[in-house]
């Protein structure tokens, strides 16, 4: 295992002799940086040649993110030097990032709403009291036509699409003059479409001379974009690759630090009951906008079912509808299952959970906001255990007995890296978090499982456990719905995927017929009617 | 791309987080923090004129030194406890209740009522029960304001209970000054509790003692084994996961912001029946101020609250006595008060973080 890594560092440091000094763009040496106990990065160096788009590839919390932060500003090193086009300097915070020429584009876009994108632009830059509209328009046209953006200056950042967004912050940063570029995970909020558009873009400022980091842990993109690779793994160097000379295959292995198989189970199984019907359902935004416009569909036992959609199209709130978290103003949803040999058959809008559970509504839900909503994170994993069920018994006092037990269970099943049902669950890494999380939903035997994001910033490791888990729930006959944002994964788990765009279905797809770009396209437009039937 | 950008330098101090302190070297920095306290302390009390040594030891004799003064430290201690515990109910569900001192007051109005009114009505046991029941349930229903106000229209509770405390006040003195006021009296002051109403003496201080231990122990069963207050704690770490496991957020916050302010409205009651026999705007006299650095310095716990209303307490009595023996300045033994409480507070900061000088702390790379 640790061979690979130690030619590799070799390679490195040939290619460091190498290149002139003069051609990095960006030069990072011995780089250490840790929060309380946990080192984020560990004696790292990076190398950015001018003119080229570095990958910086690893798992989530291998430390690609921190790593670029000290070179925004963001965080300061504990140990190590940065140089900057050959000269050593001290950055110590966004401003001496931007003085030096460094652009971040951060994962969550850090933009006004009720601001225009010339605004958002213009915002915080240097100059007099006085912005001339007219030349920073014109400036922002000339930048986009250089590199093939397409932007509107006037338009408002909340009238935008997540990608319009990313380009303003794009601009954003070429305005002020950035000619090194790092762009955190651009690609997770975009189409397949929109993913091309902005690769293009990146090519096109390559081109230009620009150097570009970009952080991601999509191996094809990887493959697609960049000119070299550079791996970490759990805040570690691991090595740097040509792009041109490389694989997947041998990027997992130097991501994961083993060979993996990256094929998700999908096992074969009859389509069992209807569990959960869902029709006209419509919810309402906190300012009157429909974010669930008359959803329907039907969830079945023995089955996953994939929600796919770019951000913000309406997941959050049709999952929280469904479980009685979000008000409905229109739709029905109806639960089919058995308690104790009986039919069970309830609708579920407007019920009180209690009354509901008592009835046999057995539904489990994973939320994406997992310490928020889920779980606290103050608490131990016993207590944890015990959220959903505490009420369970008529006692004033609690019982944690049997929930001390089942943590114990989930702890040496899930293969939870804790010290014990007592350890604090806000102290876990989110792999282990999650698998508290959905463990606990698990061991309710639901009729219905729902989860959304499940997989969000795990490692590859927890990933695998995670879809081993769902595929197990599915197996004992539960009707699992699948909320996700990676379209491989979902391509791959699901048995049939909806598409969402707009809090509207715009189709359902065989995603074992259906191509990716087809998928793509529905993310973004609705289909023709005869999709919307289920 | 100016020069200055390199020419700065690594930031001198800097400000890490720590969870991994032992609860042994906590302790260590408290009682560092302590001794620190008493030195800074002592140079106050040098630059009066005094001995700091013969100051703190009077201080210590003029809380602990016979039972008359133990009595008196006692009788402190007991209003700011129970008002600890209660405030620490709210602060656990993240409600900042800091309307204590108005609390109080509207429970030792109502007992008052049944006091200077029904006295003759009643005998001792009943009398003190009803009063015990108006008290905690006007402290109870005055502290349903802000959380009723919160639950419907999402009000601030910080402002809302802080700015009944003054309604209480004035009202009080709206009492004192006229319907309530002494038969007879030129000075605005109400009557006071005839012997039959007062509460009895349990080794020479009113049984609110007692039964201060007691919710002492209530309150830490109620905290760390009922589903209630599992329920609070989980409402205070974040209501959408309470709303998620299906907990009704709006009860739970009036369910213990009447508990909260029962206990208030029962220390109002107990400071009219046990300690003061009448009411009088200084009746709550900061008692809901102070009770919440006793309820943070004991982290939300009952017996650290005992524990530290009793330091509290003692601290108020020695600078009593120490006023009278070496005639200083009420002012300056409220200083030293103060020097004490910043040391302690703010030693849970070191508890919490460390600081990293420029250039040390190179990581085992």
């Amino acid at each position: 295992m640790e061979s690979p890594a130690h030619t590799d560092r070799r390679a490195q440091e040939q290619d460091l002799t190498e290149d002139d000094p003069g051609n990095l763009a960006v030069s990072m040496e011995h780089v250490s940086k840790s929060f309380g106990k946990v080192l984020a990065n560990k004696d790292v160096q990076l190398q950015l040649r001018q003119g080229e788009i570095l990958a910086l590839l690893g798992e989530n919390g291998s430390g690609k993110t921190t790593l670029m932060n000290m070179l925004s500003g963001i965080y300061f090193p504990d140990y190590g030097d940065i140089h900057v086009h050959g000269r050593k300097v001290t950055i110590k915070s966004p401003k001496d990032a931007f003085d030096l020429g460094i652009g971040m584009i951060h994962q969550h876009f850090k933009l006004i709403p009720v601001l225009s994108a010339a605004e958002n632009i213009v915002l915080g830059q240097p100059g007099g009291v006085v912005v001339s509209r007219r030349s920073l328009n014109a400036d922002i046209r000339e930048l986009a036509t250089r590199y093939g953006f397409e932007i509107d200056p006037a338009k408002k950042v909340y009238d935008m699409s997540v990608s319009e967004k990313q380009t303003v912050e794009i601009v954003k940063v070429l305005y002020r003059g950035a000619d090194i570029l790092i762009l955190d995970e651009p690609t997770a909020v975009l189409t397949p479409h929109e993913t091309d558009k902005l690769f293009a873009v990146l090519r096109n400022m390559k081109e230009d001379g620009k150097s570009i980091v970009i952080i991601t842990h999509k191996l094809h993109e990887v493959l697609a974009i960049s000119d070299r690779v550079e791996i970490l793994r759990k805040g570690e160097f691991i090595g740097v690759v040509e792009t041109a000379q490389t694989d997947q295959s041998q990027l997992t292995e130097m991501m994961v630090g083993r060979p993996v198989s990256l094929r998700i189970d999908r096992p074969k199984l009859p389509r069992g009951e209807e569990r959960l019907t869902v029709q006209g359902l419509t919810c309402l935004s906190s300012y009157g906008v429909k974010v669930v416009d008359d959803v329907g569909f039907s969830a079945y036992g023995g089955e996953i079912l994939g929600i796919a959609g770019i951000a913000g199209s309406g997941q959050k709130e049709l999952c929280e509808a469904i479980v009685g978290l979000y008000p409905a103003t229109r739709g029905s949803v109806v639960y089919r299952g058995t308690k104790d040999g009986a039919i069970v058959r309830e609708q579920l809008l407007g019920r009180r959970p209690k009354e509901l559970t008592r009835k046999g509504v057995s539904m489990a839900f994973v939320p994406e906001d997992r310490l928020g909503m889920g779980l606290v994170a103050s608490m131990d994993i016993t207590d944890n255990v015990m959220l959903r069920s505490y009420r369970d018994n008529h006692s004033v006092f609690v019982d944690r007995k049997k929930p001390q037990t089942l943590a114990g269970h989930l702890i040496e099943d899930l293969e939870i890296v804790a010290s014990g049902p007592e350890a604090i669950v806000g102290r876990l890494s989110g792999g282990n978090v999650q698998k508290v999380l959905l463990g606990r939903e698990i061991a309710r035997s639901p009729g219905v499982l729902i989860v959304a994001y499940p997989v969000r910033g795990l490692d590859i490791n927890s990933s695998y456990k995670i879809y081993d888990l769902l595929n197990e729930q599915k197996r004992k006959g539960a009707a699992v719905i699948f909320v996700g944002e990676d379209l491989d994964v979902l391509m791959e788990i699901s048995d049939r995927l909806m598409v969402l765009c707009g809090g509207r279905v715009s189709g359902t797809v065989d995603p074992q017929k259906a191509t990716k770009e087809e998928v793509g396209l529905m993310m973004i437009q609705l289909a023709g009617s005869e999709a919307v039937a289920s | 791309m100016s020069t200055k950008a390199g020419a700065k330098r690594e930031p001198l101090l800097r400000m890490v987080k720590r969870d991994d302190l032992s609860p042994l070297r906590a302790w260590a920095y408290r009682g560092i923090a302590f001794i620190l306290a008493l030195v800074c302390g002592g140079l106050l009390i040098l630059v009066l004129g005094h001995n700091p040594i013969l100051v703190y030891r009077d201080m210590v004799i003029g809380a602990w030194g016979s039972s008359t003064v133990i009595r008196e430290t006692i009788k402190l201690t007991v209003p700011l406890l129970v008002t600890a515990i209660g405030l620490a109910a709210a602060f656990k569900m993240k409600f900042w209740n800091i309307g204590g001192e108005g609390q109080i007051l509207v429970g030792a109005v109502a007992a008052g009522f049944f006091g200077l009114y029904t006295a003759q009505i009643f005998p001792r046991p009943i009398l003190i029960i009803l009063m015990m029941l108006a008290g905690m349930a006007a402290g109870g229903l005055y502290g349903l304001i802000p959380a009723l106000f919160k639950a419907k229209w999402r009000t601030n509770e910080t402002l809302v209970t802080l700015m009944l405390n003054y309604i209480a006040l004035a009202f009080v003195k709206y009492l004192m000054n006229g319907p309530w006021k002494a038969p007879g009296s030129t000075f605005p002051k109400m009557p006071m509790l005839v012997s039959g109403g007062r509460m009895t003496q349990v080794l020479g201080v009113h049984w609110g003692w007692i039964l201060a231990l007691v919710i002492v122990v209530i309150a830490w069963f109620y905290f760390n084994k009922t589903k209630q207050g599992y329920e609070i704690s989980v409402v205070g770490e974040s209501e959408n996961t309470a709303r998620y496991a299906g907990i009704s957020v709006k009860k739970v916050i009036i369910r213990t912001m009447f508990i909260s302010g029962a206990l208030c409205g029962l220390v109002g009651m107990m400071q009219f029946a046990g300690a003061d026999y009448t009411i009088t705007e200084g009746t709550a006299g900061g008692v809901g101020f102070t009770a919440i650095t006793v309820a943070w310095l004991a982290k939300m716990n009952p017996f650290g609250m005992l524990v530290v209303a009793l330091f509290i307490a003692m601290l108020g009595r020695g600078s009593n006595t120490i006023q009278t023996i070496y005639k200083i300045p009420a002012s300056a033994s409220s200083l030293l008060i103060g020097i004490i409480l910043f040391f302690m507070l703010g030693c849970e900061f070191f508890v919490r973080y460390r600081l990293v000088k420029r250039g040390k702390e190179v990581p085992d790379a």
